[in-house]
């Protein structure tokens, strides 16, 4: 039995992906029940699979029985399987709570929109898991396919949005496979380690040089690395709440761990400086990311165009940590890729609970909401505050470790560069928690026509302000029990794994990337 | 330069074709026509890794009897592990280009139109 717990962790979703859309047109309310029940299962095999390998080590997985160099193989170690364990676990707690407004953004078969989160977590788990180049692919697209069409169905501004991932995503996809067949003809493997071996004994021709450009662009695309992050900020604002809640914390994080991944397991650290310094590019890009994301953010005043802003600001984070190099460097991004999903999960969700509610998506509106949703806008100051790295809580650690890692190899550069963005992200997020905390509510919301968002339409799933008389947010009620309990359990868990950073650092990521 | 070209022809025609999937796919308005570029772009990797497996002389990779049975030469059978991950690859591709289309479909009911520039221009009525 524990011999087969990744075939769980990723069959499970997986398989009911195909089941849920069947039971969900015979009974409507089977398939939210069904889903949870298997990211619950998937959650408890990524927990399990955790628990075994601190006590014994990496294992592997062999998929049909068959070994490696045949067969493919799943490889279980401290990375994978705490990464596998941080995307189940927020799914788990994100689909609870979006469950309100999931079947009225999903037109009603929510059989249909299960599937396709069942199928972006098979995805999602799969690239965490696999110790195989072609298989990643395989499950790059997956998961990314998903996600295209759970995107798309946002209504009338989602289309565009989501058709352009689509594009870019796929170009994202196949570029990271033409570098697949460069390593495959010059090696004659696809299971990562062995390549890795193979690679080692080998001189760096330039295929693989190539090969290598080819990879790293393809996940920089999928993971919104800057200047290829164009695709972003349109999909996740235009997403469905409970969409956006979903992929923001995990899709690109586990992108990002996919680049890990190669630096981690498949190039030896000789081919990616030299002649083609693809660490240096990586390291370049992620501080240009870091100062332009934030930049962007401050300047937006719709809050999901903000965070996905920020995201890209955070991925550029992890894009450093992977261009330094340094096991405490590496370690300081996949603490990152952990703090962030929770981070970002936090903040993402306390917005939709505030759009269901209200009705209201644009920062200058949500003034005196403080007060009267407590719990939910208490746990979007707890994300703020971890975004923006003050002690106790998560994002405080993974930012100390990189200036901690910067000084060790004399990059100033970083040292100044992630102080700055601490800073920027203040300013944007401290605006949001200023207007919610310290000012009185307005009397009317702002209701001019650039703020499409906030006035009646379509987009408004809650039309409040139609028959709204008196201020929305006067009105405003704390959200139900089974939105705000996940919101606040994550919100709890960025100051958690704040506090039990050494646990993680000296435990788990240290002994994985080294 | 002509003998080079002609050598490594399949490269080449790899090259090209991933150029003019990509401006397909970035320098055309209409929705149809990008997606007709990223099914040239797709062709291009599935022609790349064929032609890698290519190997002069050889045959298809079936022990029959001939070429020394068991102890066959691994020189006289074609690599046949590219010809399957490009069926792999050819279904996720087809994937792709089917959820794309429906996509299309899904647009055209919405916005009557299939150009990125008018559906913008309807965006902001």
């Amino acid at each position: 039995m524990e011999q087969q717990l990744p075939a769980f962790i990723v069959g499970a979703p997986l398989l009911f992906s195909v089941i849920v859309p069947i039971l969900g047109r015979k009974w409507r309310q089977s398939a939210f029940v069904v889903a949870v029940a298997t990211v619950a299962v998937s959650t408890v095999a990524s927990a399990l699979s955790l628990v075994r390998v601190l006590d014994g080590g990496t294992f592997r997985y062999y998929l049909g029985g068959w070994e490696p160099p045949v067969g493919i193989e799943y490889v279980i170690d401290e990375v994978s399987a705490v990464v596998s364990l941080v995307v189940t676990s927020v799914s788990l707690l994100v689909v609870i709570s979006t469950r309100r407004w999931a079947e009225r953004e999903a037109g009603d078969r929510p059989g249909v929109f299960y599937g396709l989160v069942l199928l972006l977590l098979a995805g999602l788990t799969g690239i965490v898991l696999t110790g195989d180049l072609f298989n990643l692919f395989v499950f790059l697209e997956i998961a990314s396919l998903a996600a295209y069409a759970l995107v798309f169905i946002g209504g009338r501004r989602a289309m565009l949005a989501g058709f352009r991932y689509l594009i870019i995503g796929s170009i994202g996809g196949a570029f990271y496979l033409l570098g697949v067949g460069f390593i495959y003809f010059a090696t004659g493997t696809l299971n990562m380690i062995e390549a890795r071996q193979l690679l080692e004994e080998a001189e760096s021709t330039r295929a693989v040089q190539v090969g290598a450009v080819f990879i790293f662009t393809g996940l920089g695309l999928k993971m919104a690395l800057v200047p290829m992050h164009l695709w972003l900020p349109d999909a996740y604002e235009h997403a469905p709440s409970s969409v956006n809640s979903l992929i923001a914390p995990v899709m690109t994080k586990v992108a990002a761990y996919a680049m890990l991944r190669m630096f981690l397991s498949v190039f030896p650290p000789g081919y990616l400086s030299g002649a083609v310094p693809i660490a240096d590019a990586l390291l370049v890009l992620g501080l240009i990311g870091i100062v332009f994301g934030s930049v962007a953010a401050a300047g937006q005043t719709d809050i999901r165009r903000m965070l996905a802003y920020s995201s890209i600001s955070q991925l550029a984070f992890i894009a450093v940590g992977i261009g330094l190099g340094t096991p405490l460097a590496l370690a300081a991004a996949l603490l990152h890729v952990v703090n962030h999903a929770a981070m970002k999960a936090t903040l993402f969700l306390a917005t939709a609970s505030v759009r269901f509610r209200v009705g209201l998506q644009r920062t200058h509106n949500l003034a005196g909401l403080g007060p009267r949703m407590p719990l939910t806008m208490g746990a979007f100051a707890v994300g703020s505050v971890a975004m923006v790295g003050i002690p106790p809580t998560a994002g405080f650690f993974s930012k100390w470790y990189m200036v901690q890692a910067g000084v060790d190899e004399g990059q100033w550069i970083v040292v100044a560069v992630v102080l700055l963005s601490s800073l920027l992200t203040a300013v944007y997020l401290f605006k949001v928690l200023e207007q919610v905390y310290l000012r009185p509510a307005k009397p009317e919301p702002s209701a001019h026509h650039d703020d499409e968002h906030d006035s009646p339409g379509e987009s408004a799933p809650h039309p409040v302000e139609q028959q709204a008389m008196r201020p929305v947010v006067e009105r405003a009620r704390e959200a139900p029990l089974d939105v705000w309990l996940p919101l606040v359990l994550l919100g709890a868990a960025t100051v958690v794994l704040g506090v039990f950073n050494v646990v993680i650092m000296e435990h788990v990521l240290l002994p994985g990337v080294s | 330069m002509i003998d080079e070209v002609a050598a490594r022809f399949p490269y080449w025609a790899t090259a090209v074709l991933l150029v003019v999937g990509l401006y397909g796919m970035i320098g055309k308005r209409s929705l149809v026509k990008q997606v007709i570029g990223l099914s040239i772009f797709q062709s291009a990797i599935i022609l790349f890794f064929i032609s890698g497996s290519l190997l002069e002389g050889a045959t298809l990779p079936i022990l029959y009897g001939v070429h020394g049975g068991e102890h066959a030469d691994p020189d006289d059978f074609v690599n046949p592990l590219p010809h399957v991950l490009m069926l792999t690859a050819i279904v996720v591709g087809v994937a792709i280009t089917g959820v794309a289309l429906s996509f299309l479909v899904s647009i055209y009911r919405e916005f009557g139109t299939l150009d990125e520039r008018e559906m913008l221009d309807e965006m902001r009525k």
